[in-house]
């Protein structure tokens, strides 16, 4: 009897689960509105260049040309058309965020569990570190790692990834400070299970779940600076139509054909919103204590 | 309450040691020679690039010219010379330091003056249409790019209406739209803060106690729910800082301001390091200040911490040390 109805109890009522984050995003309707956005930003990255002008097709006949039939959101300076620029340029937006988050999460994961299971000397050296590279202002240590490794995707993954590092480290080796004397981890200890097991099976999965409303959470501001980057020329570069780098080149003109700054501003502010609203309700979901 | 701070001041000069050490070995890895670079376009023999590169002290090992980096820049302020103009960047350094002060410590007042007031507000209407749309507006503040905001501001008040300058650095009013456009993120994230965390110590017993007195709204919110609500929200006006430098990096470049980040920015583009590697520590050290200044009002506005150092003061150097 007592077996059935532990059987019985629907999957989506644990908190914390899969199911569970899911139905409650699916409750959210901002959250819903942010997914939806968010995919159909994705699909049209991918599927534009298949039915509209190329992102680089150069037309001095439409050089800027406000907006259109022809040209839904104008044409800049040198006649591309924007609207098949800004559809394809949200690949970068987002495959940096989540990118820089993704490499950030992984490195801050593996530092801080090693900090909070060790303790002592690794501890203090490794925190101390955390603490110098936390003492340099986000936006500026990404712009000093891009320095040094010239403008591109992948160094701007990396430069944004080593800026957001320490607040995932900091992070779990608080939660593993936490849950460190627990029984459970004393039991593998007894039986003689190794310390990256102990760490990767036992400790790091037990202190997830602030991590996942961290890592929501970033990924919108992760965007964010992806674009500044690109803005101030060290991000991804032209011609390639990162939306940060399509307004730094429209901003000399921006008395005259101010549709050609405002409209990708537009889908950068979408795309964060999205994710912040997204970010927001796994939050909620995951996190009842914050809930208000 | 003094030794705290005195404890916090001194804490600044490690943490940027190490940021200059770090900047310093991360610039080393930077492609291209700075004897070539220094040269600009001109054409040398090998032999001259070699005497410049001596005379550089290019040749020398890394530490050592890392001890002597840090020994001018700590002992003397000097940052070197500029590889492009050949003037010290010390100087400059200072000045252009000042200009982005202002813009900052602007921006966090108007930050905090703008931010908690709303975060208040929306906590004792929540879940009103008042509150709903603040806490929209505030989002859609936090999402947008600051850059974007600026060249709006910009398209809005100073080419269409013609309120406000749109670039330079000279008066008041050049100051005014760039303030603002600092501002406008940090004070979305702070009103979002407040809010909730003045959420939280609302509906506590205490709260309900202070209104069941018959006090007036305004006692209750600002004499028992606000002190209490302060901590976390202190906490996140530290950590707007680090967003709100970012933030006056873009916008001194929009409003071509003569500060800080527009001669990083310039270093970077003509490749003279001597510009990048002070202007970052300088940016660094503007940082850790500002957090500084956040570090005492949170230890104003904690009892516990205050007490803390109160009891040193009173028991002698035992309790000092176990404290400390």
């Amino acid at each position: 009897m007592q077996k059935r109805r532990v059987e019985r109890i629907d999957k989506s009522k644990r908190p914390g689960s899969l199911p569970y984050i899911w139905k409650k995003i699916s409750k959210n309707p901002g959250a819903m509105a942010g997914l939806i956005l968010l995919c159909l930003f994705i699909v049209m990255s991918f599927v534009s260049p298949y039915f509209m002008k190329s992102y680089s097709e150069v037309d001095m006949r439409d050089r800027f040309a406000t907006p259109s039939w022809e040209h839904p959101f104008g044409c800049d300076e040198i006649g591309r058309d924007i609207m098949s620029r800004v559809f394809y340029g949200a690949r970068y937006t987002l495959s940096i965020g989540v990118g820089a988050v993704f490499l950030a999460a992984t490195v801050g994961i593996f530092l801080g569990a090693i900090a909070g299971y060790s303790g002592g000397i690794v501890d203090s050296v490794l925190m101390r570190l955390m603490d110098i590279l936390q003492s340099i202002p986000g936006l500026v240590s990404s712009i000093a790692v891009v320095t040094a490794l010239g403008p591109g995707l992948i160094n701007c993954i990396i430069a944004i990834g080593i800026s957001y590092m320490p607040q995932f480290a900091r992070l779990i080796r608080a939660n593993i400070l936490g849950i460190r004397g627990s029984e459970f981890i004393e039991a593998a200890t007894i039986i003689n299970c190794s310390t990256g097991r102990i760490i990767f099976k036992h400790l790091i999965p037990n202190s997830i779940s602030p991590i996942i409303v961290q890592i929501s959470l970033m990924i919108a501001q992760a965007g964010l600076t992806a674009s500044t980057l690109s803005f101030l020329g060290l991000g991804v570069k032209e011609p390639m139509p990162e939306w940060g780098s399509m307004i730094a080149g429209a901003r000399n003109y921006i008395r005259d054909f101010p549709h050609m700054v405002i409209i990708p501003g537009i889908f950068i502010m979408l795309t964060v919103l999205s994710l912040n609203l997204l970010g927001d309700a796994i939050r909620d979901a995951l996190d009842p204590k914050l809930k208000d | 309450m003094l030794l705290y701070i005195i404890k916090r001041l001194l804490l600044i000069i490690p943490i940027i040691l190490a940021v200059t050490i770090i900047i310093f070995t991360i610039m080393n890895f930077v492609p291209g020679d700075p004897a070539t670079i220094s040269m600009g376009g001109e054409r040398i023999t090998p032999e001259q690039l070699e005497v410049l590169r001596e005379n550089m002290g290019l040749n020398k090992p890394f530490f050592e010219r890392l001890s002597t980096y840090l020994y001018n820049v700590f002992f003397h302020l000097d940052f070197g010379v500029s590889y492009t103009t050949g003037s010290p960047v010390g100087p400059e350094l200072l000045v252009r330091f000042w200009t982005t002060f202002r813009i900052a410590i602007a921006g966090i007042i108007l930050t905090v003056l703008i931010g908690v007031p709303l975060g208040i507000r929306a906590a004792i209407r929540a879940n009103t249409v008042e509150d709903r749309v603040s806490m929209f507006l505030t989002l859609l503040g936090y999402s947008m790019p600051p850059f974007w905001l600026a060249l709006l501001l910009v398209l809005l008040f100073s080419l269409t209406l013609g309120w406000f300058p749109s670039y330079g650095s000279t008066s008041f009013m050049h100051y005014v739209l760039p303030t603002v456009c600092v501002a406008i993120g940090g004070i979305a994230g702070l009103a979002r803060q407040t809010r909730s965390s003045m959420l939280e110590v609302i509906r506590s017993d205490y709260v309900t106690t202070a209104k069941s007195k018959g006090l007036t709204e305004n006692k209750v919110v600002y004499g028992h729910a606000l002190p209490n609500a302060l901590i976390p929200i202190i906490t996140v006006i530290g950590s707007q800082f680090g967003r709100l430098i970012g933030g006056v990096v873009v916008v001194e470049s929009v409003f071509s301001i003569r500060g800080l980040s527009v001669y990083l920015l310039n270093g970077i583009n003509t490749r003279d390091y001597p510009v990048v590697q002070g202007s970052l520590i300088v940016i660094s050290f503007l940082f850790a200040v500002v957090m500084l200044i956040a570090d005492m009002f949170y230890t104003y506005s904690d009892p516990r911490i205050k007490a803390r150092y109160a009891r040193i003061k009173k028991s002698g150097d035992k309790n000092a040390k176990a404290a400390g």
